[in-house]
């Protein structure tokens, strides 16, 4: 083996890390190491300069080890194992230490922190010495995507994709496509109408010959990495043939039984048979077996007699079936905020109270109330308070803004002042028009005659205190502008619920590998540079999964997210890093605990030698099994034991 | 126009005394429309955050003696906001720099909690003359538990029933249980939260030095304030001991089957949440608990119950301010109690007890209305 010869180079970033570290000393420090050959110190060590110091230390004075003592290796391992491939050397002869988030931007100044630094260096130099070459594997991508979610951003990232000739699956759990935006009456900041712009997006997708369609479907398991991901998915019965189903829907029309609209969000019925809106894609209903006579007492099936292409099929079950794709989208969207965990609104106990989604749909000509606006005894309003910030914007309930409430409360009240005489009253606490054409239609709005009282409502109330009280609703509210309370007599209150993460969004983090921020949404690989891909290669995020946001933005991130896989699918094959874990099958019990862990299904148990096997083509270098292994029978090739311990040894050094 | 200009060394000193939490404060007014004191005057609690984020505090009004420190506003407060934290740090600022008057009444309270270690101004040595013809002995080696009735139930002749009736079930239920002695002083809690910090620390130091010394391990308390301190402050002060309040030790005697209660009680029942026992330490179910086990009784709820409970008023110092009538909480209560049909007010909680007490006498309403402690209703029940 030819002698390890170091490169050691100590980044100033600016003044990031020279501002409070004694580079300088760092660098001098680091030549009296055993093996370092060279040691500098330079401005920007990612900077093309910097990048050709390394490459000339290499060829002319034959350094085969780099140690780059900069930033997080997030942020540059990437570039810096470039530098090394171009000048010959195998990417993995490097190692980084983070002097940046770890030391010079973590600590008050003082002399610790070059003292840190120096051990850092050390700790990186002792490990990098025993380094080995690692072999680079390249997998071909499997071109087709799926995309989990069929709502608006889910579409628009499958028609781009779809639109370069590759293809797409979009599964969704529901019997249609459209999501939360087919249940809108109007979108701001324009107040087109949203199934005007919606339903030829879905007949689009619908019929885009690059584009499956798999509604009422799931996926439950996930097997695979990027590039070559084997997903199962799940494909609920709807009871009726695909195949021959004309959607004439007279079996919805027939059916006698009903049950509350999930898509009218609870204020009006639907059928046992439904599709759940009538441009819903595909044009096929559903039978729901928990309010179906047919299912609950063995009696009815009225449908099937009046369904004259025989489409009716109650022995129908369900189907689970695998598909292979290179890339994942998840466009999975959000639920919305259980207002009556809130119980001093009154929610479910004042029937006049109501939700932003039960709104757009009492406004919606397609709702239960053919968009007129009416109370619950059918009256119009007089006077209408919309809250602001219901379950946003509290510790008590979910920290953040939800970012879209003050335009459609906005929005709100131009319908209510279109289609009646009332009186209305926001209660917010900012007003936040971020957006293109947003405070733009905060002044229009204003213009049309709106109360704007600030202030977080503290009460709704039934309990008149005045003759004009009685009757109403009253709102409580301290005006903070004027410094005085008030009680504010209305007919109708709108709360403006907070949008949340999925409820099961846990599980399918947990199912695709991918993590949760704080607030509970799905994590971007980086806030402001990768907010559409996830720390699991090959699954992607897009619209609401990723934190609220309005229509614009769930497009924009849709169609970034769809570029991403396009990226990915021209390029045809990926470099899988060679980091896998091996097992040393003299020491293996086989005690299969690594068979349970492994997030990606790579070790199996081998019946003939009763010992573990990995696959190293599905093994992602997690390490999870070599933590795990109680007889130490598993290595991971760039974690391994004598590597970290010469990493410790150089830190206490 | 009056201009005002932030003042800085204003809001230093209001930080300094502990307004910390205030930085939060995010003006949303949610405090101001929570606040009970909005139903009978204006309390503009959301303005009196801001004031002291710039400094503007007017050390000299009114306002800053107002709050109860019930913790509803702190309960719903979206940015979590201790604001019961910076309204103390007002009144210490007041209090101990001079920055504005303690009231009167007040004054005198701490005065006397200062110099006799009870805020009625009692000799210290007549304080556990309300158990003379007890039987109750001194806490001394070997002793279980140490019953601490407040200074309320110690001197005031109307309330000594509340601590009376605690002793004889003890005594009936021969519970090893003791009294310390006369050097003890009121527990501080009250006139920490009137401003006067220096006060609350000489108490505090005195009294967990005296039950450590007497090897006190479990105290039972019968003012929720008392059970408050001793739990959640006396701890950082060095005072390691069991606290438990008179009703859930109570609870807890009912569900060992020690303690039956026989004798029916018929008596429509309205329990108030006190604000130091329920919404400060989510202890809710135990008294009702005790209440629903006496026979005969039936237990009412107020509108606002639990953690949306009224305060009796006498919270923060209130207790020894004079409130006007037409502003008493407790004349509300007396009121929403009658509506609801109650005949019995229980309570648990002294200050409690003397507001409901005055607020009957006052309104004239002791013919119908019955002020008692969740205790005495208990013995009731045992027939002692």
């Amino acid at each position: 083996m030819e002698k390890v010869k170091i490169g050691v180079y100590v980044c100033h970033c600016g003044t990031n890390i020279a501002g409070t570290v004694d580079v300088e000393e760092v660098a001098k420090y680091a030549e009296t190491l055993p093996y370092v050959v060279v040691a500098r110190h330079y401005p920007y060590t990612c900077s093309d300069p910097g990048q050709e110091l390394i490459k000339k230390d290499i060829k002319e004075l034959g350094v085969n080890r780099i140690v780059v003592a900069s930033c997080s290796p997030r942020l540059h391992e990437k570039t810096f194992q470039g530098v090394l491939r171009e000048a010959g050397l195998n990417p993995y002869l490097f190692q980084m230490a983070n002097i940046r988030e770890q030391c010079s931007w973590l600590h008050e100044p003082g002399p610790e922190l070059t003292e840190k630094a120096k051990r850092m260096v050390g700790a990186a130099v002792n490990r990098v010495a025993r380094h080995v070459p690692l072999e680079i594997r390249a997998v071909p991508i499997f071109p087709a995507t799926l995309v989990v979610g069929g709502g608006i951003a889910g579409m628009q990232a499958a028609l781009e994709i779809a639109n370069s000739n590759h293809m797409v699956y979009i599964v969704e759990r529901e019997p249609s496509i459209g999501g939360h935006m087919a249940q809108f009456d109007k979108t701001f900041p324009t107040l087109d109408c949203a199934a005007c712009i919606l339903t030829p997006r879905m007949t689009e997708v619908s019929r885009h010959p690059f584009i499956r369609i798999l509604t009422y479907s799931e996926v439950v398991a996930i097997s695979g990495y990027v590039g070559n991901f084997k997903v199962k998915i799940r494909r609920k019965p709807r009871y009726v043939d695909e195949g021959k189903c004309i959607g004439c829907l007279v079996c919805q029309e027939k059916c006698p039984w009903t049950a509350l609209s999930e898509f009218n969000a609870g204020t009006g019925k639907r059928k046992a048979i439904y599709t759940p809106f009538a441009q819903a894609v595909p044009n096929i209903p559903v039978i729901d077996t928990e309010h179906c006579a047919y299912f609950l007492k063995g009696k009815c099936r009225a449908c099937e007699k009046f369904c004259d292409a025989n489409a009716i099929n109650f022995e129908q079950s369900e189907l689970v079936f695998e598909l292979e794709v290179g890339n994942i989208i998840m466009a999975t969207g959000f639920d919305t905020f259980e207002a009556s965990s809130v119980p001093q609104y009154g929610y479910g106990r004042y029937p006049n109270v109501f939700t932003s989604i039960e709104f757009e749909r009492l406004c919606s000509p397609t709702g239960p109330t053919e968009g007129h606006i009416i109370l619950a005894d059918g009256r119009q309003p007089e006077s209408v308070a919309i809250v602001h910030c219901v379950g946003s914007r509290d510790k008590n309930y979910n920290e953040y803004c939800s970012r879209v409430c003050c335009m459609h409360a906005l929005k709100y009240s131009h319908l209510i002042k279109e289609k009646t005489n009332a009186e209305i009253y926001q209660m917010y606490i900012d007003m936040r028009c971020f957006g293109k054409g947003y405070e733009e239609f905060y002044n229009r709005i204003s213009n049309e005659g709106v109360n704007f009282i600030r202030g977080k409502v503290a009460k709704v109330t039934d309990e008149a205190i005045a003759e004009e009280e009685k009757g109403k609703l009253i709102v409580l509210v301290e005006d903070t502008l004027l410094g005085t309370m008030l009680r504010v007599p209305v007919d109708m209150v709108i709360l403006c619920i907070a949008l949340e993460p999925r409820k099961d969004a846990n599980e399918v983090a947990q199912l695709f590998h991918i993590g949760r921020s704080a607030d509970g949404f799905f994590l971007e690989r980086h806030p402001k540079l990768d907010p559409v891909a996830t720390m699991s290669e090959g699954i992607l995020i897009a619209g609401c999964c990723q934190g609220p946001k309005d229509i614009p933005d769930s497009v924009a991130q849709a169609s970034a997210a769809a570029a991403r896989a396009l990226a990915m699918i021209a390029r045809g094959k990926i470099e899988v890093a060679a980091v896998t874990a091996s097992i040393d099958e003299t020491k293996c019990s086989g005690c299969r605990i690594c068979n349970l862990l492994c997030p990606y299904d790579a070790i199996f148990f081998d019946e003939e030698t009763k010992v573990s096997r990995i696959n190293e083509v599905l093994c992602q270098g997690c390490g999870v099994c070599a933590a795990a292994c109680p007889s130490g029978a598993i290595t991971h090739n760039y974690f391994t034991a004598d590597e970290i311990e010469a990493e410790i040894e150089g830190v206490l050094a | 126009m009056e201009v005002l200009s932030p003042y800085k060394e204003a809001a230093d000193v209001i930080l300094e005394a502990g307004g910390e939490p205030l930085k939060l404060c995010y003006q949303c007014g949610l405090c101001t429309g929570i606040c009970p004191w909005n139903m009978v005057r204006s309390f503009l609690v959301r303005r009196i955050m801001h004031e002291a984020q710039l400094g503007a505090t007017n050390f000299g009004s009114e306002d800053v003696w107002t709050c109860v420190t019930c913790r509803a506003c702190v309960q719903r407060c979206p940015r979590g906001v201790e604001i019961i934290d910076v309204m103390r740090a007002v009144r210490r600022a007041v209090a101990s720099l001079g920055l504005g008057i303690v009231p009167d009444a007040l004054r005198i309270s701490a005065k006397n909690i200062a110099g006799v270690g009870n805020p009625l101004g009692e000799a210290p040595e007549k304080r556990n003359d309300w158990a003379k013809d007890l039987k109750v002995k001194n806490f001394a080696s070997g002793t279980e538990i140490l019953y601490f009735p407040c200074c309320v139930p110690s001197y005031d002749a109307d309330v000594k029933t509340v601590a009376r009736s605690s002793v004889t079930i003890f005594n009936k239920l021969k519970i090893n249980y003791g009294l310390i002695g006369t050097e003890v002083k009121c527990c501080g809690e009250s006139i920490r939260k009137a401003g006067h910090e220096d006060t609350f620390q000489s108490l505090a130091k005195n009294n967990i030095n005296l039950f450590a010394s007497n090897g006190v391990k479990t105290v039972v308390a019968a003012s929720p304030h008392c059970y408050h301190t001793f739990k959640n402050e006396y701890p950082e002060l060095g005072g390691k001991f069991e606290v438990i309040h008179i009703t859930q030790y109570l609870a807890s005697l009912i569900e060992q089957g020690k303690l039956k209660l026989s004798k029916e009680v018929n008596k429509k029942v309205i329990y108030s949440d006190p604000c130091y026992l329920g919404r400060h330490n989510s202890v809710y179910d135990e008294p009702r608990k005790v209440l629903q086990s006496i026979p005969g009784l039936e237990l009412l709820e107020f509108p606002d119950a639990r953690e949306e409970g009224l305060c009796c008023g006498g919270g923060g110092g209130r207790i020894w301010m004079d409130t006007p009538k037409g502003e008493r909480f407790s004349d509300i209560r007396v009121e929403q109690a009658a509506a609801k049909g109650a005949d019995v007010i229980a309570l648990a909680c002294p200050y409690c007890f003397l507001n409901y007490r005055d607020s009957v006498l006052s309104m004239g309403k002791a013919e119908t209305m019955q002020v008692r402690d969740v205790g005495e209703l208990v013995a009731e029940a045992m027939s002692i």
